[in-house]
């Protein structure tokens, strides 16, 4: 086989809890801010998404009004970063550009769903009501609202990203997926030039419900990822992160700047029925990516549930002289497009020459200076499903 | 013997196994049979009360059972069963020892009705709101309902029930998610990633919630009886599609693999092609322009001209713009070669199994080729003036065949189209 092509990050978008852009993400992650609502969904808690309009980068009000919100926050973030890889309006690149998106469902009527609920806990749902109720109250464009690949089809319309269009499921794993995909794509020469990421809204009552099931929410005060131990949980965070993956060559035929480059994805299934399975794959991946130096950066979408939380702990353990920082802290667990944020951090880092500031009481973060030349990205879903990426500057 | 690389120098993708769940029945064998008999697979449906509804047929698979039930379970039951045969039929790898990836085409996952009908009954206040309703969700009694209903779920017990190598990839792309699984199980072995993939797109959605959402949107036919009667593909009183269950599974191997291990050919898959049509969520440019693209694409990815193609296994959902975009979309890469062309529907008899159809359809394409076959499109009584196409109208047709075209179309502009051949070009 021949040789991979090189794989550069030439356009990132994000839009966050922190707000909007690269320069906004910075600025807050440099001063440590963290914007949790504790009292919204209380006992739950949650990282709400920036007040932003977004006319900016989805103009027709026709087209917002066809999205639910996590909607609006991927193709905004999309489209933040079709402006930053400078193609935004592109038809030539656009019409050919691939896509591939990480997602799980959309918000629902939780107006409906609850009065749905009430009957049928007093027991006044007999199942044919049931048929009516859902024909007379939900609102049909909803179900556009909810699909999972309707973040792609609104991207497609929005912003005319035209090639393929994949939409991957399964929570964490899937842009761990969607990443390795599209570089191996790239890598192999079947596509030039991809959009990779994933949106979440983190304020849903409906989405809590899953989690809840499995009781891996944070309840009652917000605590950074690493000092959850005693009360282990996630909290529901909103994030759009976006970025444009291309070839070396079709870049530097474009006349595009990197911000990094993507050298490595690799992912995972551990039996985790079995304890230590995830520790025993991370450990299994981390020879694969080609970390130089143990000095270098790590940033983790750790989510906080246990025993996912404190396996991966285990196996940082085995490398002390990694800078590691968690998204979970500042952003909130964003599921599918907690990948692409850590992809999108790491490659900021490196563009800024700099990693930002740890934000850990308990000391597992830690300093570091200079600038950062790898950053590994580690994704280790809650349950089910692990892989990590390493991002490094272009030489 | 035909070389191991296609005309670009990439591995030959082949098909070694297949496996098939319809309303029609379980397995190759019992589906064919059924197909090729012009039976129709849509029933009244009476897995739960039709009362209020627009639309009250389907093709559910009730021969099925799964308990307790649940729309993901099913699909989940499904898929093992057409990957079971698949496997039993490529005899590669060991038995929970698949020796490749798997990518899974499987419909968005929710918590279901019953579900969560069975939660509210364990809220102990009266008028709850949704953090009331929340604690309950969390009291413990509700973990499995966690394990049931993430996305990734089906994929997980697959990927450990038959030990599918790395992480599987679930996927959905609407109505071409099963073109795109096996899109992508072409696309690694290329890459030389993988010798072998395993293809799976499941669907078990026929629950009163999504059979109103597709109603509300307009979508489905409304000609409830009888209900064998309502997918009419190409004709000119279609009125929508029919919602259906099934499951297909495929094992895909490099052409080379396959003959190291003495595999039986069952086709070759010589071209995929994609592309996106950025119109409408749920409607297609009506130029057809994104779906010509589509096919061109597929053509030149398998590096033939329109006029090898001799069957179209279309879309074909019975509804009145798909069909008629479809005939467009073929007439404008095929033009006079289109009429030549025997198109045929099997949603007219086994519905739109919806994020299993790409899979499903490509494995009847495939069994196409292997008996010069051609399956009829039932209930063509009435054709559509607008699209002649050379319909294969309610009987079998024996044809010469080498080389199918299948197509999907989907909801967010999802276009997938799959060349399948009888051997390596």
């Amino acid at each position: 086989m021949a040789e991979p092509k090189e794989v550069w990050i030439t356009g990132i978008g994000l839009l966050s809890s922190l707000g909007e852009g690269l320069d906004a993400h910075w600025e807050a992650l440099g001063t440590r801010r963290v914007n949790v609502d504790e009292k919204r969904l209380a006992p739950y808690i949650i990282h709400p998404i920036a007040p932003v309009s977004f006319d900016a980068q989805i103009p027709k009000k026709g087209d917002q009004r066809q999205m639910e919100l996590w909607q609006r926050i991927g193709t905004y973030a999309a489209g933040l970063a079709l402006d930053s890889a400078g193609v935004k309006g592109n038809q030539d690149i656009l019409s050919r550009m691939d896509m591939i998106i990480a997602a799980g469902g959309g918000e629902r009527d939780l107006n409906v769903d609850m009065a749905i609920m009430n009957a049928g806990a007093q027991g006044n749902l007999p199942p044919a009501m049931l048929n009516e109720k859902l024909m007379n109250e939900l609102r049909p464009t909803l179900f556009l609202a909810q699909l999972s690949n309707l973040l792609a089809g609104n991207i497609a319309i929005v912003h005319g990203v035209c090639g393929t269009s994949r939409t991957f499921m399964g929570e964490e794993a899937s842009s761990i997926d969607a990443a390795r995909n599209a570089v191996a794509r790239i890598g192999a020469g079947q596509s030039d030039i991809a959009l990779v990421g994933a949106a979440h809204n983190g304020d849903r009552g409906d989405l809590l419900m899953l989690y809840a099931f499995g009781e891996f929410t944070l309840k009652d005060q917000y605590r950074p990822i690493w000092a959850r131990k005693d009360s282990p949980g996630l909290a529901l965070g909103s994030v759009g992160a976006f970025l444009v993956m291309e070839s070396r060559e079709h870049a530097e035929a474009r006349g595009a700047k990197p911000f990094a480059r993507i050298s490595k994805v690799v992912a995972d299934l551990a039996q985790r029925k079995q304890p230590g399975a995830l520790t025993k794959s991370l450990q299994t991946m981390w020879p694969q990516l080609g970390v130089s130096d143990d000095n270098t950066a790590l940033i983790t979408g750790a989510t906080g549930v246990e025993p996912a939380t404190a396996e991966e702990r285990a196996f940082l353990s085995e490398h002390p002289r990694l800078a590691v920082r968690a998204t979970g802290t500042t952003f909130g667990h964003t599921v599918e497009a907690q990948f692409p944020l850590g992809l999108a951090l790491a490659a900021l880092s490196i563009s800024r020459g700099a990693l930002y500031p740890a934000n850990d009481p308990t000391g597992l973060e830690v300093e570091k200076t200079g600038a950062p030349t790898q950053i590994v990205v580690l994704g280790a879903g809650h349950w089910q499903g692990e892989g990590m990426a390493l991002v490094e500057a272009v030489s | 013997m035909a070389a191991p690389r296609d005309k670009f120098g990439r591995p030959i993708v082949v098909v070694t196994g297949m496996g098939i769940v319809t309303s029609l029945g379980a397995g190759k064998v019992d589906n064919w049979k059924r197909l090729t008999a012009g039976e129709s697979g849509i029933k009244t449906v009476t897995r739960f009360p039709i009362d209020g509804l627009k639309t009250t047929m389907a093709g559910a698979i009730d021969f099925v059972s799964v308990e307790p039930f649940s729309s993901t379970s099913l699909s989940e039951r499904l898929a093992v069963m057409a990957t079971e045969e698949a496997l039993g039929q490529s005899g590669v790898g060991r038995k929970g020892d698949f020796p490749g990836p798997m990518f899974l085409a499987v419909a968005p996952v929710e918590t279901e009705w019953p579900q969560r009908i069975e939660v509210a009954r364990a809220v102990p206040t009266k008028d709850f709101g949704i953090i009331e309703y929340l604690a309950a969700c969390g009291n413990g009694q509700f973990t499995e309902f966690h394990r049931r209903f993430t996305f990734g779920s089906v994929a997980l017990n697959l990927a450990e029930t038959f030990g599918t190598k790395g992480s599987p990839i679930s996927l959905s792309t609407a109505c071409a998610s099963g073109a795109t699984a096996i899109q992508l199980g072409v696309e690694a072995i290329r890459r030389g990633e993988a010798d072998a993939a395993l293809c799976v797109a499941t669907d078990g959605s026929v629950n009163p919630e999504a059979l109103v959402r597709f109603s509300l949107l307009s979508a489905l036919s409304t000609q409830n009886d009888p209900p064998q009667g309502a997918s009419k593909p190409f004709s000119k009183n279609r009125d929508g599609f029919v919602m259906a269950e099934g499951a297909g599974a495929l094992v895909l191997e490099s052409y080379d693999a396959a003959m190291a291990r003495g595999a039986h050919i069952l086709g070759v898959v010589a071209g995929c092609g994609e592309l996106t049509d950025s119109f409408h969520r749920t409607r297609s440019s009506p130029d057809g322009k994104p779906a010509i693209g589509c096919v061109r694409k597929t053509l030149a990815d398998a590096g033939m001209e329109p006029n090898q193609i001799d069957h179209i296994n279309a879309h074909g959902t019975s509804t009145p713009e798909n069909d008629k975009m479809e005939y467009l979309a073929t007439a404008a890469v095929f033009g006079d070669h289109t009429a030549k062309i025997p198109v045929s529907s099997n949603k007219s008899m086994v519905g739109h199994t919806i994020s299993a159809a790409g899979a499903v359809e490509a494995i009847f394409s495939l069994l196409t080729l292997e008996h010069q076959r051609i399956p009829p499109t039932i209930n063509y009584e009435v054709p559509d003036p607008a699209i002649p196409f050379d319909v294969v109208g309610n009987k079998a047709r024996d044809a010469k065949v080498t080389a199918v075209m299948s197509n999907s179309f989907g909801f967010g502009g999802q276009n997938a189209s799959l060349i399948m051949t009888r051997e390596p070009a």
